[in-house]
This record gives structure tokens, sequence and C-alpha cells, in this order.
């Protein structure tokens, strides 16, 4: 009994997650909110969102996106007003800049030099099961082991 | 004889790589072990200090704001009574304040004025003047994240350094008087 009821109690448990949501009137807004704060990162607590995070600055910054959406602000508008105080760091969604290169373009890079080493590993095994197969008829067999025997006399 | 030499030379070569990438791999670890993820640079630097106009927990009724405080070199430290490293950093600041080297104005951040009180006047008041930011706007226009931080502006009004964390003597004496100086020798 006191397992189904922990059961039920932990099924509850995703409707506690819900920080303070908070209700727009126009829907568009709405969505905006939402978006933007699940794309901005809580500097506190750096692996989550300012949606997800229960820190203060989380709660302080989702205050700050609602007034400025309030006010009628753009979403670049507010993405501006918060990469002036705390940097690309706070976005999840990092610009492409000179700076952040390495973060796009380095997965790419990783997949490439894999697809690469796999490459060379096959052609390498194909030349290496050639060579083994050649080397497997006796006349073949017999001459390389006259020239082995050759080159060590001179 | 020259193939076979060639042949063992590829096979150590083989044999290398996983040494190779190993050391790679440690050199990369090594930079991420030393990385500082909680120090964020600051997008503030060399910019104008950001506006404000704020109550001085002294004496609401007045108002500070960084105009007031053009024309010098000044360091803003960003405290709460709430914050435990910032317990670890007055005395540091204490010591600072007693070389009279630079104002230093204190941005009580999201705190109660009346523990903000108690606070200096048990463990001392380095601050020529502190101002309260009880709901954190002010904290937030500086790209104010964790208790302690410190700013130093020059006599423009600038940016020119940010230290996240609480200050210890030794960032003291390698940075911050060095820096001091350095602003202080500068035309306004």
């Amino acid at each position: 009994m006191k397992a189904y009821i922990l059961i039920l109690l932990l099924c509850l448990s995703p409707l506690a997650s819900a920080i303070d949501s908070r209700q727009f009137a126009n829907p568009e807004q709405q969505q905006a909110y939402e978006e933007l704060t699940s794309e901005l990162r809580c500097l506190v607590c750096q692996n989550q969102t300012i949606a997800d995070s229960n820190a203060e600055l989380a709660g302080d910054l989702r205050r700050q996106v609602q007034e400025m959406l309030e006010q009628g602000k753009s979403r670049d508008d507010i993405v501006t007003f918060m990469t002036d105080r705390y940097g690309d760091f706070v976005l999840y969604k990092p610009p492409f800049k000179l700076k952040t290169g390495l973060l796009w373009v380095g997965p790419v890079a990783f997949l490439l030099l894999g697809l690469l080493a796999i490459v060379l590993v096959i052609r390498h095994k194909k030349t290496a099961v050639t060579d083994a197969t050649i080397g497997t008829t006796p006349e073949k067999l017999a001459k390389i082991r006259r020239l082995l025997d050759e080159g060590e006399h001179s | 004889m020259v193939d076979r030499r060639i042949n063992s030379a590829t096979k150590m070569l083989k044999y290398l790589i996983p040494l190779i990438l190993f050391i790679i791999m440690a050199i990369f670890l090594a930079i991420g072990l030393n990385l500082k993820p909680n120090e964020i640079p600051s997008p503030l630097l060399n910019k104008p200090a950001p506006a404000f106009a704020a109550a001085k927990l002294q004496a609401p009724e007045q108002k500070l704001t960084n105009t007031d405080l053009l024309g010098q070199v000044w360091l803003l430290n960003v405290w709460a009574s709430w914050c435990v490293s910032c317990r670890a950093e007055h005395p540091v600041l204490n010591q600072l304040a007693q070389k009279n080297a630079v104002m230093m104005v204190g941005l009580n951040y999201k705190d109660d004025p009346a523990n903000a009180q108690y606070w200096l006047e048990s463990l001392g008041n380095p601050y020529s003047v502190s101002i309260m930011d009880q709901d954190g706007r002010i904290g937030l226009d500086w790209g104010v994240y964790g208790v302690p931080e410190t700013f130093v502006m020059d006599k423009k009004g600038l940016v020119r350094y940010k230290h996240t964390g609480p200050v210890t003597m030794s960032d003291v004496q390698a940075v911050f008087l060095p820096l001091i100086a350095q602003l202080q020798a500068e035309a306004p």
C-alpha cells in the first residue's frame, strides 16, 4: 500500500516543477516568454535555463523578461539586453562568431575526423587482406622464399 | 633490409598512436580543469558603468547616482549580509579601505537594510557609501550573478576590471592596488 501511495506521489511531482508560471493576456507574448526563458541560461546554476531554475537570479531574469515583453519589447531587444549584461554565455544558442566558431564547427570537424579515420582503417584492412591472398598461391610463396634467401646471402 | 626497417618503423608508429591520442586528450583535460566556469567574462569591461540612482543604506532619503562618481577612480563591491563568502572577504575590504587608495562604494544586493546595517556595525564599514538594491535591478544591470563581485571604474566612469568571488589579500596586492595606482595616474 505504501508503495502505491509513493508511486502516486511521484506521479504528482511534475506538477511541482512548474516554477512560478506567468500568465500573459496575449498568447504571442506567452509563447515568446516561454521560448525566451528556455533559451536563457541561469548563470548561477549554469546547466539550467532560467525557466528551469529555482535560483533567485533566475527569478529576477524571468521578471525582467516578463516586464520587457509587457512593455512591448521584441525578442531581439530582450536577447540584446541580456547579452549586454551577461555576455554570450547567457544564451544557450550562442551566435556564430569567431569566438564561438569552434563551438559550432567542432562537432562537425570531429565527425569528419572520425569518418576519415574509418575510411583509412578500412582501406588499410583491405590491402592487408589482398596481400595475404596473393601470398597463398604455392608458386608465389616459393618465389618469395627464394627472394628472401637471396637477400640474406647478399 | 631497408624495407624491413621501414616496416618496423610504421609498426612502432602504430603503437605510438594511442600514446599520442592520450597526450592530446590529457592536454585538453588539463585545459578544461584549469578553466573557471564560474568566472564569466564581463561584457561591461571598458564600457561606461551602468547608470543607477539608488538610495543610500545609511541615509535612505539621499540618492547616489553614477554621475556623482565621475572624475574619480572608484570601486564597487557587491555584498549582502546573507552572503557567506562576503564574510570571508570583509576583513580584506577593511584593510583595503585603510589604505585610502580608492573610493569604495558598496552595493547592498537583495538584502534586508536592518541586517545590512547590523553587519556594518559589527564587522566594520569599509565603504565610503553603500547603496541599496533590494530587488536586484541594479545588480542585473551590472551583470551580477553571484555575490561578492567587485568592479573598478576609472575617472571617465568606464568599468576597467571585474572580480568575481571574494577578493583575497593577494588579489589586493597583485591586482587591485597596481590597477588603482595606474588609474589614479590617468588624466580625468
